[in-house]
């Protein structure tokens, strides 16, 4: 369980990141943020596994304050935490599989990792999830010589070897094609389902959104300006959130498949 | 009319720079220039005389180190081994030892900034030693032998590397640092991960070319007493034994080719 508690985030620099943040996200929820950018989505999803540091308030997950952590705390929390990005953030020289291995880091001991001695299981659990977003035969392919719509899903697969309790995703569509963009959301999706992880996706498509999501919190200016099910949102909603009308940029379509 | 609304357009169109980078890069093109004009004129007032001197003398020197005598050149190849010898070990030390050292001065990898700034200033002043006065000193120190020549080569291309790759490693992508860094990796393992794989290729590069310099400053060295074949250049010549000298420099000249050529193909290979 995630809890936001007055929230706020001053950057050094005085852009205000959150205002008054008051939120529960439960466990097992798949969560979408909407907002324009500058909104504040991104600053919200960092907070919880402190990219970013929030400046004020209270950020509990588990029932336990994270605000303060450093060090070893840090690592432990950020290890049961995965997070997916908007530019993948794979290294693209090394091999398919050795970067979906970097998901398993915060559990192996440095020198077993820096020798390149992952257990057994560590290597098979690589693979299995390399296989469940269907890229099992790309393994020994160098990352950058995968498409896009490929490099987001061994990003995921990465995710899926860490293990994670919750899984972050900053924008995990941004740079990908509408089929692409609908493959992910799958993927997601039935992670969220199958493994019961939770799941705070950020998103600007409005379409989208409403197709995935359990559940819409709206951002605006660092502040969120709507939290509610699915279910209840309408075009009006998302006009509200935006403050202005929704235009043909805000739709990723391509969801007519079945 | 058409001339004069064609020139209003003329009016509005901006130019690709601002008028004040227009005239910084004028005014610096004209010094640049003036510079130029002023050395130019300058070394041809002292040259002048001298290049008539010069092919006086070139009979002269070809005449006192032709023919090579080819004969010292097995006596001399323990010498030539050494000088790569010294080559070698100074360059795998700095390799070394340049692997923390760039880490601590680039910018994005050491954020403390205190630390970032003592070892650049660190490095900075070690790269304004050349490496000519290093191999005095520490001959000095040492007394003529291999031991100085080493140390000189190691502080000279410590300083060239570190440089080098410290600059490598700010322009790398930080994007799969940050994604080591959510996934709980500690510090050795985001820079393992993450960084190391992106440098390496740039840096087995660096040391290949830093291991060329060295074998070509090895032989300078030798002439201020820091052991390998320049000693025994400068030996040969001040014994006014040309023909000896002459063989050694092709036999270095050959030498130097060889390993560039060697060292070109594994760069290529690893690019």
């Amino acid at each position: 369980m995630i809890e936001f508690k007055d929230v706020g985030l001053v950057y050094p620099n005085g852009t205000v990141g959150l205002k008054n943040i008051n939120a529960t996200i439960k466990d097992g929820e798949f969560v979408v943020i909407v907002g324009l950018s500058g909104a504040g989505k991104s600053t919200f999803i960092r907070s919880i596994n402190r990219l970013v540091t929030p400046t004020s308030g209270v950020l509990s997950i588990d029932n336990e304050n994270i605000l303060g952590y450093k060090g070893s705390d840090l690592r432990k929390l950020r290890t049961k935490i995965g997070m997916i990005f908007q530019n993948y953030n794979l290294v693209k020289r090394t091999n398919v599989l050795k970067n979906v291995l970097a998901g398993r880091l915060g559990h192996t001991g440095t020198l077993r990792s820096i020798l390149n001695l992952y257990q057994k299981e560590d290597i098979s659990l690589a693979y299995e999830s390399l296989q469940r977003v269907n890229i099992g035969e790309k393994i020994y392919n160098r990352a950058d010589e995968l498409s896009g719509g490929q490099q987001q899903r061994v990003s995921i697969a990465r995710v899926l070897t860490q293990q994670p309790k919750y899984i972050l995703a900053d924008e995990p569509v941004a740079s990908l094609d509408p089929p692409t963009s609908h493959q992910v959301m799958t993927y997601l999706k039935k992670i969220n389902k199958e493994d019961k992880i939770t799941t705070i996706v950020n998103l600007h498509f409005i379409d989208m959104a409403m197709e995935y999501a359990d559940r819409i919190i709206g951002m605006r200016a660092g502040e969120i300006v709507f939290d509610g099910p699915a279910s209840e949102v309408t075009e009006k909603t998302f006009e509200e959130i935006y403050g202005r009308s929704i235009r043909e940029d805000d739709l990723r379509g391509g969801a007519n498949k079945s | 009319m058409t001339k004069q609304s064609r020139q209003e357009m003329t009016e509005k169109t901006p130019s690709i720079y601002p008028v004040k980078t227009k005239l910084q890069i004028t005014i610096i093109f004209f010094i640049v220039i003036g510079f130029y004009l002023f050395s130019m004129f300058w070394t041809q007032r002292e040259m002048v005389g001298g290049f008539g001197n010069a092919l006086g003398n070139m009979y002269v020197v070809i005449e006192k180190f032709f023919p090579p005598n080819l004969e010292v050149i097995p006596k001399v190849w323990g010498e030539m081994a050494q000088t790569i010898q010294m080559a070698i070990i100074a360059t795998t030390l700095a390799a070394i030892l340049t692997v923390p050292l760039a880490l601590l001065s680039a910018q994005n990898i050491t954020t403390f900034k205190p630390l970032y700034l003592i070892t650049r200033t660190f490095l900075n002043i070690l790269r304004t030693i050349p490496d000519l006065v290093l191999a005095v000193i520490f001959v000095g120190l040492f007394g003529v032998g291999l031991l100085p020549g080493i140390l000189a080569l190691f502080i000279f291309s410590l300083g060239i590397l570190a440089k080098l790759i410290s600059e490598t490693i700010e322009s790398v992508d930080m994007n799969p640092l940050e994604a080591m860094r959510a996934s709980g990796g500690n510090v050795f393992q985001v820079i393992y991960f993450g960084l190391v794989p992106q440098v390496l290729p740039q840096f087995t590069s660096f040391v290949l070319y830093v291991f060329e310099i060295n074998i070509r400053a090895s032989v300078v060295l030798g002439l201020v007493g820091a052991g390998g074949i320049g000693l025994v250049l400068d030996q040969q010549l001040g014994f006014y034994n040309y023909p000896n000298a002459m063989a050694i420099i092709i036999l270095i000249f050959i030498v130097v080719i060889v390993i560039e050529f060697i060292s070109n193909k594994l760069r290529e290979a690893l690019i």
